[in-house]
């Protein structure tokens, strides 16, 4: 198949104001009149409030308003176990606790009433280890619920585990950790909230969800007496998103409060320390996992026990085991399955969605396991792999209907260029390869009740395009690709299609930026509305140009007969002819595209997404013995991706994956002693930058997947998933030890290395 | 480069900045806080919002301008400082009168070298610094320059083939 602009490294729609300064983020909006709010935190992890005073910072000239929790409705609880008072009154569960809030006519004079105000707290034993959590003598932290395990029982059995385990020829079991790691947004969290004359309520915001969001703070008007009325969410542009959005905050609730008591837009906007605080981070992990396979070498069974911690309160981190589910049920071909996960309440910060939602802590433990058992059966791990490798056609255990699958070319490729059959077992000057797969979903996922997305196109006298879209711009490019998907169906310039994808007034109904769905579900939705005004367009043009419909091609932007091409007519004129004439008409068209995937059933069961992403990642590391410093000499990654619309964003997304990932394996931890974070800072917690930036090959595997927009599959999350086990299994083949635990630093390196000299 | 410099001392209660070759006289005490940071004056009171904060304590990079040709982090460099300073922010490195981009700014549109984009008026601000008037800059000094920048999109390598390509057509066209 031919294509003008699909397959185009064509640049991101948004690029002049993003190099000139005039994107506007949230921090850059100003409204008339507008004041600022700030947050008092509890000073405790766990502690019961006895007395909150704020009269002294109610009298303190330029403070409007101060609220506390006495201001919200009694019963009024946010997340979705809704298990979350945005403004904390009786109890604190985390030292990112709300307890009261302030706005004042500036952002110096708000942070000085947060000092004049005074709470007496009885501090309470903390719970900050989810196994202690666990024992049945631990206090209770949520007594409403009664228990610190929360009533998520995910589980999924598929087979007989038990029975697979003793006919196996090789059986290993091993326990990975994983820390938890922060989205470090470049820009803040924030918003601003107002209400206009008739009570209703716009808010600039930065979410990924703005029809979800807009539906949460509807039912917080309705609580806040306000029934029946409309909230309008303006997305400015996102500094950022990886998942971190995905949820809605007290902050926002907050700033929806102050803004209904002064009357005037209200802004909140974190500092640093409150980001890397008071957002809620990818959570940690605590997994058991047990694999086995034949004397061929063929996987007989996978079991995985995990515990998840899931913080003071719950957010969508709660729900990323039925992300896990899917690389363990349906990464490699493994009849036998067996999966439990716990989430349990402690006193530490809550956990939310960060890219890949759960898969990269599950594919770590499964593919450093997998090299263990390569190890245990005398197989390379390369060869093991390809014997289990998922192939197109397949139904896994759990219900997933695999249609393109290239995740043997991709195990292939990054062999191949990591020379791995020269490098594999060498150990030259402590140099070792490994390499690690992953699946995801690649076709939408089926996480609520819609995975759907509304596009509407108009068409105006000018020949240009307007497409209105349901899906939000994070950075990755939506923009773009939808412009690309549109200009292409449509045959006209892509200069030629504005895509407006912020305001919830104007664009239809989305489910959000996230499980790797835009590109396959927005594109989708965008095309057949694109497909729709386009025969609109050709029966129209037919009359105009006197050929039948079929004889009509259009190319940039110009309309012509296929068998007689003399005769032709620029789109603009066609549209002005229908549209200036009596009894005219405009040209306007709108589709919902809803994939044709599953919710999981109650066993967990059924086909999540309409099409799976396969790839796989090589790294050849250099360990040095003396500092445990571990250095990436060369990395592949290899990615099966449909069909690439647009090379330049997709390898935006891939580079920008990995290296995420690579931080994540080698360096990213945030600190938490006893409920407290010790590093949330930029200068603390590292995160990469140009120096640390390794060489990274990306190989680009094209399924044309039949189901997608012009053959493309998600990519947004795919290039962080495998990152980890891929480098913990490139040492283990250079010095010989397995670090278990992330992040893997020189210090746990090190320390492997003395104990294995020691044995 | 023409600069001002009024005379200072101990009860001088104003200063004055040419930020993107205009001139602003302002009152410390009233437009200016001794307390106030460049990017707080620059965003806050001059409206110059290209120039972003990310972290507030000089570790991301985002707030980078030029003073006197020089990149520095805005947010740790106090108002008051710049007194008879020239300051170069993000709006002001195109050709004002055609609105025509930097070179900079067109290779970063056309090698797309960021996602969410909130890092880069800052990087392309050091950037700037880097090869103005510097005729042989190698990649390691264009990491140098980078190295204080941090990206969570982890766009650098679009950056960097960004820059070599300014480098390149410079070199083609023989200018600096």
């Amino acid at each position: 198949m031919s294509f003008n602009i699909i397959g185009k490294k064509i640049p991101k729609k948004d690029a002049p104001f993003k190099v000139t300064g005039q994107a506007l983020y949230i921090d850059d909006v100003e409204l008339p009149g507008m004041l600022y709010g700030k947050i008092l935190y509890s000073k405790y992890p766990h502690a019961r409030i006895l007395h909150i005073d704020t009269s002294k910072a109610e009298k303190l000239p330029g403070v409007k308003a101060v609220i506390t929790a006495k201001d919200f409705p009694p019963h009024f609880r946010i997340g979705f176990m809704k298990d979350n008072p945005p403004l904390k009154g009786t109890k604190v569960l985390s030292t990112r606790d709300e307890i009261a809030a302030v706005c004042a006519i500036s952002p110096e004079i708000a942070e000085e009433a947060l000092d004049l105000i005074s709470v007496e707290y009885e501090v309470l034993q903390g719970i900050f280890d989810p196994l202690v959590a666990m024992r049945e003598d631990a206090p209770i932290l949520h007594e409403e619920v009664g228990s610190n395990i929360l009533k998520l029982p995910w589980r999924l059995v598929c087979g007989d585990v038990e029975k697979a385990k003793k006919e196996s020829a090789y059986v290993v079991e091993d326990t990975f950790t994983t820390q938890w790691v922060t989205h470090c947004c470049l820009a803040t969290s924030g918003c601003v909230a107002y209400f206009d004359v008739n009570n209703n309520l716009t808010m600039y915001s930065n979410t990924q969800i703005p029809s979800l969001a807009q539906n949460e703070f509807l039912e917080a008007l309705t609580a806040l007496g306000l029934r029946n009325r409309r909230v309008r969410i303006i997305q400015v542009t996102i500094g950022g998103g990886f998942g971190s959005k995905l949820d809605t905050y007290p902050y926002e609730y907050i700033a929806i409060l102050l803004a209904l008591k002064t009357r005037k837009p209200v802004k909140i906007v974190f500092s640093r320390d409150e980001e890397f605080f008071a957002t809620s981070p990818r959570q940690c992990t605590i997994t058991k996992i047990s694999q086995g396979c034949d004397r061929d070498g063929r996987l007989t069974f996978r079991e995985v026990e995990m515990i998840l911690d899931n913080g003071a309160y719950t957010s969508w981190g709660a729900t990323t085991p039925s992300v896990m589910m899917m690389p363990i049920s349906s990464l490699y071909r493994v009849p036998n399955v067996k999966y439990t996960a716990t989430c349990v309440y402690t006193n530490n910060t809550y956990c939310q969605a960060m890219r890949g939602y759960g898969n990269p802590q599950a594919t770590f433990a499964i593919e450093s396991s997998l090299d263990h058992l390569a190890e245990e059966s005398g197989i390379d791990p390369y060869d093991l792999r390809i014997i289990n490798a998922n192939e197109p056609g397949e139904i896994t255990p759990q219900g997933f209907r695999v249609t393109t699958c290239g995740l043997k070319e991709c195990i292939e490729e990054v062999a191949k260029r990591l020379n791995w059959k020269e490098k594999r077992g060498r150990g030259l000057k402590k140099r070792g390869v490994g390499i690690a797969s992953l699946i995801h979903v690649g076709g939408g996922a089926r996480v609520y009740k819609s995975d759907g997305c509304g596009t509407i196109i108009k068409m105006d006298d000018f020949g240009k395009v307007d497409v209105f879209t349901g899906a939000s711009d994070i950075g990755q490019g939506a923009d773009t690709v939808i412009a690309q998907i549109v200009a292409e169906e449509l045959g006209v310039p892509v200069e030629d299609v504005n895509v407006i994808h912020n305001d919830t007034d104007i664009c239809p109904w989305d489910v959000g930026v996230h499980a790797s769905r835009t590109t396959f579900v927005a594109g989708n939705s965008a095309l057949f509305a694109a497909k729709k005004i386009k025969k609109k367009l050709l029966e129209i043009l037919s009359k105009l140009l006197e050929v039948p419909p079929e004889d009509v091609a259009i190319k940039n932007g110009i309309a012509f007969s296929k068998s007689d091409p003399q005769k032709s007519i620029p789109l603009a004129r066609a549209l002005r002819r229908i549209h200036f004439t009596t009894g005219g008409s405009m040209l306007m068209a709108e589709h919902f595209y809803d994939p044709q995937n599953e919710n999981l059933n109650k066993e967990f069961r059924g086909n999540l997404s309409a099409a799976y992403a396969y790839g796989t990642h090589g790294v050849e590391v250099e360990v040095d013995t003396e500092t445990g410093k571990v250095k990436i000499l060369k990395y592949v990654a290899a990615h099966d991706v449909g069909r690439a619309i647009n090379p330049l964003l997709l390898e935006g997304q891939i580079y920008g994956g990995v290296l995420q990932g690579i931080g994540y394996a080698l360096s990213e931890k945030m600190i938490y002693d006893n409920g407290y974070l010790k590093n949330g800072n930029f200068l603390d917690y590292k995160i990469l930058t140009v120096r640390d930036v390794p060489p990274v090959e990306i190989v680009i595997i094209e399924t044309n997947e039949e189901a997608g927009p012009f053959g493309a599959k998600g990519i947004g999350e795919p290039g962080l998933v495998p990152t980890a086990p891929a480098i913990a299994n490139a040492i283990y083949d250079a010095v010989g030890v397995r670090i278990r635990d992330l992040p893997i630093t020189p210090e746990k390196v090190l320390k492997a290395l003395k104990e294995k000299n020691k044995g | 480069m023409e600069t001002k410099v009024q005379a200072k001392g101990a009860l001088s209660s104003s200063i004055r900045l040419k930020v993107n070759g205009k001139i602003y006289d302002l009152t410390v005490g009233k437009d200016v806080q001794p307390w106030h940071t460049l990017t707080h004056t620059l965003r806050e009171k001059l409206g110059f919002t290209g120039t972003k904060v990310g972290c507030d304590h000089g570790a991301c990079g985002a707030c980078t301008v030029l003073i006197e040709e020089k990149p520095v982090l805005s947010c740790l460099t106090l108002t008051v400082e710049c007194d008879g300073k020239s300051i170069v922010t993000i709006e002001g490195i195109g050709d004002p009168t055609s609105g025509r981009l930097d070179p900079l700014q067109e290779a970063f549109i056309e090698h797309t070298a960021f996602q969410c984009g909130f890092c880069t008026p800052g990087i392309i601000m050091s950037l700037k610094a880097l090869l103005d008037g510097n005729p042989s800059v190698t990649e390691e000094d264009i990491k140098d320059a980078l190295s204080g920048h941090y990206c969570r999109c982890i766009s650098h390598y679009h950056v960097l083939r960004a820059v070599k390509d300014v480098i390149e057509k410079r070199r083609r066209n023989g200018s600096l």
